[in-house]
């Protein structure tokens, strides 16, 4: 724990496309929902129906914009927990309470060793970490481990909440470290990148870009117009294209 | 110092006890898992076997616990007490409400049924309110379509027998080139997102999306279209002009399946100029190649011309359809430079986009090898699909010519010959029916009796004029004034002019407005703060309020609930049975129709009851028939469920479709069956029918599944839907304004009759934009919805209101540096009618005159329980303060101002909206207007400042469990 | 970075007392001044005073202060568990060589050991402490060769401050004395100059752009944030001071922590008794009034690589 295992069995982590995702944030409260009553229960909100309303949630759903002097686009980007490799908020932590999961490289905190000293949140460049201060423990993304493993559940259903509620399908849920696995394929094929990989942090989650746009003549195999055909005036000799037999 | 890792917990139980039902966090009706843990409500997952959602869930749908356990839940009846407005109640029993409301209503119905306007908002139990305004026997009764989407409806049920709105959607798995109008959510919320995942991440597939805004579904676009607002029709007719130019049209598709060569008359000034000729036995011409001469149009085999002047031996001369069609597209008015000028769109991009579709349409033809029949009975061993689709809904609607663009929309679908084949368009059931559908409205002068139901129901849709709900003078029968001659189509009437109608006793007075699930003092009102004083103005005559009782039915503390006299509190979704049934607002998908319930998986635990019940209830005491046995007996004592099982609409057709008769074994048509509902519950809460391969497509002129839809009710034969490029009954209504047939139109409104019924598609300047001075008001002002957020319902949502506590009003980059605002700044927003102070965010992805805001945000202070310094109330702003429900005043101020409504159909027209924008002056950042704070009425919940929902699922003595100290 | 106050109160006092303490300690082992034994033990405990407090407020800011003893259990990898068991371990020499100036019984050789042991400590603690800031890649304003450095030199100024009234009181605070305890004033705050210097300059790799890796697309921005409301992040990562007043308040650390203590370092070299310790003691005063406003700086001007996702800027 002190330290950060050598190896991990598994890379398991989440893939999202923003190609798809429209920013419905749908991701972001079926987390809540999973987790509010899951490992790390509660996830407190404070000042719930007043002026500042404020609480943890493990997964936020930001919206950029893109100008490159010609051409701008809108990009929506949820975030949460990378579950990286190499991540400092687990070795700063002094308790031993942050840990990365040998068997599979989920980032967890122990919620019984916790001293809620926040440091583990400083040391996260990608604003994964939570603190609710009514229990005085950090939270964070627990990569639904109480889904993925759960034997209540249907096969089918031992998946993130976010990767199951995404109605757009963008969030993808796998082995990252298996070459072979669907969504390490998906991200060969896609280009899948790691956020800020100067941090050195080696984020296991990855992001599809989005695709170019395909807004000029060409993109889709056509020409930039149609021609107008001979006969194209409104003048009575346009109907004779119209003379073709067409049978009902 | 090793310490031991923690012992998690892999497999924690879930719940007790899992029970399907239907999520009501919006009006999509996606199937819900809702997880049980001592009796409650612990998660909420989306249902993977169900039709609409599959499994997956939206924002609002996973923040459902958050909804049912609002503070702002009402917990018993309410009676007045104080002035109206106040917020002064009293809690009384059920038996007390049940008393008054029919002490109000015996009377009324005794005496004039018509003074009852029973109106109701987005409620999914239309087909059982509207049965109940017929056996009341008033007239005044709609849902809230006309304020919402009437435009997209009528057009589509006048054209093709379907619409977009949720009743059709694009063939996901095989479209190839998929444009999207005017779309932020939509009901089909989920399907919609699901369905665009699923195409934008398959190789050679195009999405475009039209939409002044760049956001949520149009960011993901492969194009977008930044359109100016009201112009998609003229960007559509260019698109149209461009095939029609290079002869892209796919001719076959129109002749077998649309009126295009239907003969039309042409004889200028004769009473049936420009309508369909017909023989004697009233079936449409076409002129037959062959024979040359006149056939029955709707024959198979024949070789119909589709352009030519020909002349009947009466002598009478007509063209067919197509070529008046043609004629007019190809008119300079439409070509793409014409049209750039007003949408803001280049001339390129609309011919590259025409290139582009005829690409995907004629080039990219797909082949299903699926035998079909078509209704002719003649075999095809092939599906022939043009993978072109589209989906358009509130960015035309909400417009005063969105009836006429979604028209063109629906004729360009038709010229690439891309209705419900594979890759186009697909009709959901009971969609597709005859253009248009019955029945139509009643209401008629003597259609409206005291003490007696009317003989059909309110809402409807009319052939022509003689149909309209008019007076011997013209004026309207209707409260909201709907079919009459001012908005002849209005298929869903007009809810957004009750309010003012019923206060300006015009066309007459009411006695008593009842409400259902519509917050009209706030965000579904145009006018939002005239309304408010319209609900609390006094008859000086009278000394009682010019709308002298109103009754409301809610399950929350919304803005509307301190305007109501008597408040008759709804339970939660999760709380009560509903249906979304085939005779209402289905949830069906291409692949077949489909029908739902929602079960109470919990009980509540305050005072309230299933407003259906209470409607049940009502129409018992009331002694309706229909509600009440010849004995006086209530026809329904199990109340809702029982009528969910017991009720027939027609022989053998009930609310249900789904394991009718005796045994179960009956789908659509059956007799009633006791067990119906513990089928649906075992079910997971739905019925859905999966049509064969061979009845995928072509459904409008598929005779296997025509016949199948006629069997189950949904059509009254099984006859081939013909698709109306050219509409007859819009002719009727110009015939009318010209001075023929026997209703006619007043003379202060036969310009306008004549001016928007054409029987093609036109395009015109949005009505209010064609009264206000563009100078002054130079920018367009729109809402969106948020995907996060259901109108004014999230705001009481713990989690929801932390996504969206306030809006602000957006607009472009450039557009701020020419008003000299910046991010944060606070700006006077006015519009001929009013004025807001709201704070400014800039962006880029916005058309540059277009400023916009999240819909329904803003709360008045005090509302939905919230802290009365609540940022919903404090920042946010509601845009509804600037659209007025009336145009402007026309230059002599003398002639009666009109609806602010799209004149064809009465849609509410809340984008038409022209605004000046000025830098507030630094002061307080607190969004304008403001009004007193509405008081908390009796019986709302308690609310805890810090909520910690999910400890009370922790093992018993868990220092996590600060519930336990 | 949000400027708690306990952790200002932590850092500086607790700087201040390190360096006191080591201050005592050279001294018994160099030789250098002579002090006596009671103001030597008196100005000991005053610096285990100083440590305490700033120990103990360091825990106001834990969710869990009751466990804190758990922080002790991760040295291998966190700085913040080796400086409290650096801190924890300073405690047995400090004692030690603080009841040696009051019980002649502990012989010599122990008391110098202690000594040895106190300053090795002190000086291992603090910087301790400067690691938990200079190692968190996160924040560019921390993670640089200057924070140890700083908060080194800023707890040898301090506590030299304070060392200086042990020096008054026992008669030593002569000329020569002041003379070097300004240059130690100088020296540090020449530090924390080369510190501000430094991340003026600093053009740190990531940028909003980085953070979502979409730089490829052009110019990014934030369009909406995820809610509405502030969040944690926000209120513990999001604070920033703006740069006109990190400015004004730079100039007025250096103000305070160095150029009025100088001066009245100079002035008391000149004068003694009562008046010389007055000057020192209003030396004090500012001097830690400097170090406070620098703390409350280091926090206030540090930003976080969170912020990028919500648009801002390193
Ligand atoms: N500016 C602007 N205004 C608009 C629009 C726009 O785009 N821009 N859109 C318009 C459109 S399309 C629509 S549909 C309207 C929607 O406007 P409304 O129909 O007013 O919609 P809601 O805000 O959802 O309010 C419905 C009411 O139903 C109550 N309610 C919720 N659940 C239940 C329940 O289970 N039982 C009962 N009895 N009541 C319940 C809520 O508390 C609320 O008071 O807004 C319209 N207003
Ligand atoms: N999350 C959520 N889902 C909802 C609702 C909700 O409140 N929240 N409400 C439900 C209801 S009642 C309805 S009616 C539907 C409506 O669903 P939508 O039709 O998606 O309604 P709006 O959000 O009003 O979106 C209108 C879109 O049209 C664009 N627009 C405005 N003017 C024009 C124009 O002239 N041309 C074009 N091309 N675009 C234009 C706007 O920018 C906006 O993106 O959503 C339903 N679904
Ligand atoms: S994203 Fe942050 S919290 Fe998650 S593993 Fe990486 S550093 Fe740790
Ligand atoms: S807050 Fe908790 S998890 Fe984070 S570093 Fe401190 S003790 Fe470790
Ligand atoms: S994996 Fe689970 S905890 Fe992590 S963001 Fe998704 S839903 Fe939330
Ligand atoms: S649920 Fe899916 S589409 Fe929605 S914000 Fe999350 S990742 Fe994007
Ligand atoms: S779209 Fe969302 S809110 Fe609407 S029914 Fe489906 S899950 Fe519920
Ligand atoms: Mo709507």
């Amino acid at each position: 724990m002190t330290s950060l295992p050598k190896k991990t069995q598994k890379k398991l982590g989440l893939v999202t496309d923003l190609d798809i995702c429209v920013g419905c944030h749908a991701c972001a409260v079926s987390c809540k929902e999973w987790n509010a009553s899951g490992h790390s229960a509660p996830l407190t909100d404070s000042d719930a129906y007043g002026k500042d309303p404020s609480g943890v949630w493990f997964n936020r759903v930001h919206v950029y914009e893109t100008d490159d002097g010609h051409n701008t686009r809108t990009v929506n980007f949820p975030r949460s927990c990378l579950h990286c490799e190499q991540p400092a908020c687990v070795t700063v932590c002094p308790t031993g309470a942050s840990y990365k999961r040998e068997e599979d490289g989920i980032v967890l905190v122990d919620a019984e060793k916790c001293i809620g000293c926040k440091l583990c949140s400083w040391a996260c460049p990608y604003g994964a970490r939570e603190y609710d201060a009514d229990d005085g423990i950090m939270k964070k993304c627990t990569l639904c481990i109480d889904r993925i493993y759960n034997e209540n559940l249907e096969e089918s259903e031992r998946q993130p909440a976010c990767v199951i509620a995404c109605p757009a399908r963008a969030r993808h849920f796998g082995d990252l470290g298996d070459p072979e696995s669907d969504i390490s394929r998906l991200v060969e094929q896609r280009g899948g990148y790691a956020l800020m990989p100067e941090t050195g942090y080696q984020p296991v989650n990855k992001y599809l870009p989005p695709r170019p746009r395909k807004d000029r003549a060409g993109d889709t195999g056509t020409t930039d117009h149609l021609e107008a055909a001979e006969d194209s005036s409104s003048g009575s000799s346009f109907f004779s294209w119209l003379d073709k037999a067409l049978s009902r | 110092m090793a310490l031991r890792q923690e012992q998690v917990e892999t497999s924690p139980k879930v719940s007790d006890e899992v029970k399907y039902t239907t999520c009501y966090m919006c009006a999509c009706r996606c199937g819900i898992k809702v997880h049980l843990t001592d009796g409650q409500v612990r998660y909420i997952e989306g249902n993977p076997d169900h039709p609409v959602n599959r499994g997956v869930l939206c924002a609002k749908g996973s923040s459902g616990i958050m909804q049912h356990l609002s503070p702002a839940r009402l917990s018993a009846p309410l009676k007045r007490t104080g002035p109206r407005g106040s917020g002064e109640f009293e809690e009384i029993s059920w038996e007390e409400a049940f008393n008054i409301a029919t002490g109000w209503m015996s009377d009324i119905r005794k005496t004039d049924p018509k003074k009852l306007a029973f109106f109701t908002g987005r409620d999914q139990s239309q087909s059982l309110t509207a049965f109940w305004a017929t056996k009341f026997g008033t007239l005044n009764h709609a849902a809230h379509g006309g304020f919402c989407s009437v435009n997209m409806a009528a057009a589509g049920l006048y054209t093709i027998g379907g619409s977009f709105w949720e009743f059709g959607e694009p063939d996901w798995e095989l479209t190839r080139y998929f444009m999207m109008f005017g779309v932020a959510e939509d009901h089909d919320s989920n399907p919609i997102k699901t369905g665009l995942g699923r195409l934008k991440t398959r190789e050679n597939t195009k999405y475009v999306s039209v939409n002044p805004v760049r956001t949520g579904y149009s960011a993901i676009a492969d194009e977008w279209i930044g359109i100016k607002p009201g112009t998609d029709g003229m960007f559509v007719m260019a698109i149209i002009h461009e095939l029609l130019k290079s002869q892209k049209v796919d001719l076959d598709f129109l002749v077998r399946y649309t009126n295009a060569p239907w003969l039309v008359r042409v004889e200028d000034g004769h009473p049936e100029d420009g309508l369909f000729l017909r023989d004697g036995n009233g079936n449409p011409l076409a002129w037959d190649k062959y024979g040359g001469e006149q056939v029955n149009a709707l024959l198979p085999d024949i070789a119909p011309e589709l352009s030519g002047l020909f002349e009947l031996p009466d002598g009478s001369k007509a063209r067919p359809a197509f070529e008046l069609m043609a004629r007019r597209y190809l008119g300079q008015e439409y070509s793409a430079v014409e049209a750039a000028e007003i949408t803001g769109i280049p001339a390129g991009t609309i011919k590259r986009i025409a290139a582009e579709l005829a690409h995907a349409a004629f080039e990219q033809e797909i082949e299903l090898d699926v035998e079909w029949t078509d209704w002719a009975g003649r075999k095809h061993d092939k599906m022939i699909g043009r993978p072109v689709s589209m989906h358009a809904m509130r960015g035309i609607s909400a417009h005063s010519n969105g009836f006429h663009t979604c028209r063109a929309i629906h004729l360009l679908q038709m010229l690439l010959g891309s209705i419900d084949c594979p890759g186009g368009f697909r009709y959901k059931a009971p969609f597709p029916r005859p253009c248009p559908p019955g029945p139509k409205p009643t209401g008629k002068p003597g259609q409206v009796n005291a003490g007696e139901p009317m003989p059909g129901p309110p809402l409807g849709f009319i052939n022509g004029p003689e149909d309209l709900l008019v007076n011997e003078d013209g004026s309207p029968c209707r409260i909201d004034k709907g079919f009459s001659w001012e908005h002849p189509f209005s298929a869903h009437g007009l809810m957004h002019m009750v309010i003012h109608n019923a206060w300006a006793s015009d066309p007459y007075p009411v006695d008593t407005l009842f409400l259902y699930m519509a917050n009209m003092a706030w965000n579904s009102s145009m006018n939002s703060k005239g309304t408010m004083e319209m609900l609390t103005d006094f008859d000086e005559s009278t000394g009682e309020y010019r709308i002298p009782h109103i009754i409301y039915s809610d399950a929350y503390a919304s803005e509307m609930v301190s305007y109501a006299d008597l408040i008759l509190p709804d339970t939660t979704y999760l709380e009560r049975w509903d249906c979304v049934s085939l005779l209402d607002r289905p949830i069906s998908t291409a692949h077949g129709p489909a029908d739902s319930i929602r079960q109470p998986v919990v009980q509540p635990d305050r005072d309230v009851r299933p407003f259906q019940d209470v409607l049940i209830e009502l129409g018992a005491r009331l002694g309706l028939p229909g509600f009440s046995n010849d004995d006086g007996s209530a026809a329904y004592p199990g109340g809702y469920p029982d009528y969910l099982v017991n009720h027939e609409r027609m022989p053998g057709i009930g609310p249900l479709a789904g394991w009718r008769g005796a045994n179960g074994d009956q789908h659509g048509k059956g007799e009633s069956n006791p067990q119906q509902l513990e089928r649906y519950i075992e079910n997971g809460c739905f019925w859905k029918h999966d049509l064969p391969e061979s009845q995928q497509y072509y459904k409008h002129a598929n005779k296997d599944y025509l016949e199948f839809s006629h069997k189950m009710g949904f059509i009254p034969s099984s006859d081939q839907i013909i698709m109306q490029l050219y509409s007859e009954p819009l002719q009727r209504f110009q015939l009318a304004a010209r001075g023929h047939g026997a209703v006619q139109p007043p003379e202060e409104l036969r310009g306008r009759v004549g001016k928007f019924f054409d029987p093609l598609p036109i395009w015109y300047q949005p009505v209010e934009e064609s009264m206000v001075p563009l100078d002054k008001y130079p920018y367009h002002a729109i809402t969106q919805r948020p995907a996060a957020m259901y109108h004014s319902w999230g705001s009481q949502n713990a989690w929801l209101r932390q996504i969206h506590g306030y809006n602000r009003l957006c607009m472009h980059r450039d557009l701020a540096r020419e008003l000299g605002v910046e991010d944060d700044d606070w700006v006077h927003v006015e519009s001929h009618h009013g004025k807001i102070k709201a704070q400014v965010r800039t962006m880029t992805g916005c058309e540059k005159n277009t400023v916009w805001t999240w819909n329904a945000i803003g709360k008045r202070r005090g509302a939905w329980n919230l802290e009365n310094d609540a940022a919903e109330g404090e920042k946010g702003f509601l845009l509804n303060h600037l659209i007025s429900e009336l145009l402007p005043a026309s230059g002599d101020g003398k002639r009666r101002r009109m609806s602010n409504s799209d004149p064809v159909t009465g849609q509410a027209a809340w984008f038409d909206l022209r605004v000046s924008i000025s830098k507030a002056e630094a002061g307080a950042q607190v969004s304008e207007p403001q009004f007193e704070p509405l008081k908390p009425v009796p019986g709302v919940q308690k609310k805890s400042k810090t909520l910690r929902f999910g400890e009370q699922f922790l093992p018993k003595g868990s220092w996590r469990r600060k519930d336990q100290v | 970075m949000d400027p708690a106050y306990s952790v200002i109160l932590f850092t500086s006092a607790s700087g201040a007392g390190y360096g006191l303490i080591a201050w005592l300690a050279f001294t018994r082992l160099s030789g250098f001044w002579q002090l006596s034994p009671l103001a030597a033990g008196i100005t000991c405990l005053v610096a285990l005073a100083l440590i305490t407090t700033g120990l103990l407020s360091s825990t106001f800011h834990l969710g869990h202060p009751e466990r804190a003893w758990r922080a002790m259990s991760q040295w291998r990898s966190s700085w913040l568990s080796r400086e409290g068991i650096f801190a924890i371990l300073t405690y047995p020499a400090a004692l030690i060589f603080t009841a040696g100036w009051f019980w002649s019984i502990i012989p010599a050789s122990i008391m110098n050991a202690a000594a040895a042991a106190t300053l090795l400590l002190s000086v291992i603690t603090v910087i301790s402490t400067g690691m938990i800031y200079a190692s968190l890649t996160t924040i560019p304003r921390w993670n640089n060769a200057w924070v140890v450095p700083v908060y080194v030199a800023l707890a040898i100024a301090s506590g030299g401050l304070l060392f200086s009234i042990a020096l008054a009181v026992s008669g030593a605070a002569n000329q020569p004395t002041m003379v070097l305890m300004m240059a130690v004033l100088l020296v540090s705050w020449a530090v924390k100059w080369a510190y501000w210097r430094y991340i003026d300059r600093q053009s740190p790799a990531s940028t909003t752009a980085t953070a979502t890796g979409l730089g490829h697309l052009g110019q990014v921005s934030q369009l909406e944030a995820p809610h509405t409301s502030e969040n944690y992040l926000l209120k513990e990562m999001g604070f920033e001071v703006a740069r006109k007043h990190a400015t004004k308040l730079r100039r007025m650390a250096l103000n305070f922590g160095l150029l009025l203590p100088g001066i009245l370092l100079v002035l008391a070299g000149v004068s003694n008794g009562l008046v010389q310790l007055a000057l020192l003691a209003l030396a004090l005063c500012f001097g830690l009034g400097g170090v406070v406003i620098e703390r409350w700086l280091f926090f206030a001007e540090a930003r976080h690589a969170v912020t990028l996702f919500y648009g801002r800027s390193l």
